[in-house]
């Protein structure tokens, strides 16, 4: 199967780079995944897992928080504001996760931006759930 | 002339403080080390950043609303100069560099008649331009308590701008930093972050340029979620370099306050043993002729 080339930058450092053969991404209008050949899109993500697939039943999972992505036909950059590999997840972070969007869901007044949190903090449940932690 | 005790005394003064500066030099060469990586690995998201930012602003569509972040407020008539210091001394000439180059831009600006207003973030490069401009100075963020500097610390002044910028406080902001060149090399830097200044990517396209992007959500939209962002990385990204240069500064400092010391107690040593065999020779003087004298 083609593979296509694939970059995960956080602001920290680089957490993923290689050829894969689909990613899965959680757009904010939806959840797409990407093959080689994609037709070039520039999108914003919401909170929400990335899932890496390298080849068939060899993957990886990782937890993105905002940012964005940039797709053509043969690369994709993740440009994630903050990311965590499965393996560096621990229920503790996502507990304080959801604490934090929680203190800034009171703090605003804003209708709009408290949907938007209440939708992070929806997603972060959800990842939690979808962990079985 | 000192006495041979006050010699002893001095020297070994000295000794204590080579003692320091040695030790400080060890410390801020192996903090160099991970200020160098942090900012070496947040250099890619910096680029990428740009790289998406300025194909996106030269696509964009003709006649389309730019947001104020990329267009500017229209006027230049208040300044704000964000001025990113140390928050320790001790490091050479890097804070008073840094000061120094924003104290002339502010005195420039102030001559054009233009409103003048400063944040300062490490408390140094404050202390330095509280003196000349007391008034003009609107907030003193520390960042004292920081161990490691990340991506919310960015965050936090990035919001503090913005939320400036929209209250309409300012028009065009300034930051000030040190570029970190290399260990010797560090370079004040300023930077004009509002209205962003994108330059036009000289880089080869990744794809061709008929290739068309579609946007999701849309193209303004994801301009206005982008900007701010930008503004986070390109200020973590000061504060980095300033935290490598500041490391790279201390270091040269304390290296030639370390030379300086085992100078200074050479020349001392020679001094006291000098004075040492003087009087030595005093006493046996002393000693023979009154033997003589008998």
């Amino acid at each position: 199967m083609a593979t296509f080339q694939f970059d995960l930058v956080g602001p920290e450092r680089i957490l993923y780079s290689g050829a894969v053969d689909a990613v899965q991404l959680p757009g904010s209008e939806g959840e797409m995944t990407v093959l080689p050949g994609h037709a070039p899109v520039l999108t914003t993500l919401k909170t929400g897992m990335l899932v890496i697939t390298e080849s068939p039943q060899k993957g990886k999972r990782v937890l993105v928080r905002g940012g964005f992505a940039e797709i053509n036909a043969t690369s994709l950059t993740v440009i994630a504001e903050r990311a965590t590999p499965l393996e560096e997840l621990t229920p503790a972070i996502i507990d304080a996760d959801i604490a934090a969007a929680e203190l800034l869901y009171d703090a605003t007044d804003d209708y709009d931006r408290k949907i938007e949190i209440e939708g992070q903090i929806a997603q972060l449940r959800e990842a939690k759930v979808a962990l079985s932690f | 002339m000192a006495s041979l005790k006050d010699l002893r005394n001095r020297i070994t003064s000295v000794k204590a403080t080579q003692k320091i500066t040695k030790a400080m030099q060890m410390v801020a060469a192996a903090k160099l080390r991970r200020a160098q990586m942090a900012a070496e690995s947040a250099r890619p998201y910096a680029e990428r950043m740009a790289q998406v930012l300025g194909n996106l602003a030269s696509n964009l569509t003709p006649g389309a609303e730019t947001p104020r972040l990329l267009s500017g407020t229209g006027q230049d008539r208040t300044h704000l100069l964000v001025v990113c210091t140390a928050e320790r001394g001790l490091c050479g000439a890097f804070n008073s560099s840094i000061s120094r180059l924003a104290r002339d831009h502010a005195r420039r600006l102030m001559a054009q008649g233009k409103t003048v207003k400063i944040i300062c973030v490490g408390k140094k490069g404050y202390d330095v331009l509280r003196r000349e401009f007391r008034d003009q100075i609107v907030e003193l963020i520390e960042l004292r308590g920081v161990r490691q500097l990340g991506f919310e610390n960015a965050e936090g002044i990035a919001r503090n701008l913005l939320g400036r910028y929209d209250a309409g406080e300012f028009d065009v902001a300034t930051l000030f930093y040190s570029r970190f060149r290399s260990v010797i090399a560090q370079i004040p830097t300023a930077q004009q972050i509002i209205p962003a200044d994108i330059a036009p990517t000289d880089a080869a396209p990744a794809v061709s340029s008929d290739a068309v992007y579609e946007y999701e959500p849309g193209e303004g939209e994801i301009l206005a979620a982008l900007l701010p962002k930008n503004l986070t990385v390109q200020i973590l990204r000061a504060l980095l370099e300033n935290a490598a240069s500041e490391q790279g500064a201390r270091m040269g400092a304390m290296d030639s306050a370390t030379r300086n010391a085992g100078e200074m107690i050479k020349k001392q040593t020679l001094i006291y043993n000098r004075t040492r065999q003087a009087m030595i020779t005093k006493e046996l003087i002393e000693i023979i002729s009154g033997a003589e004298a008998l």
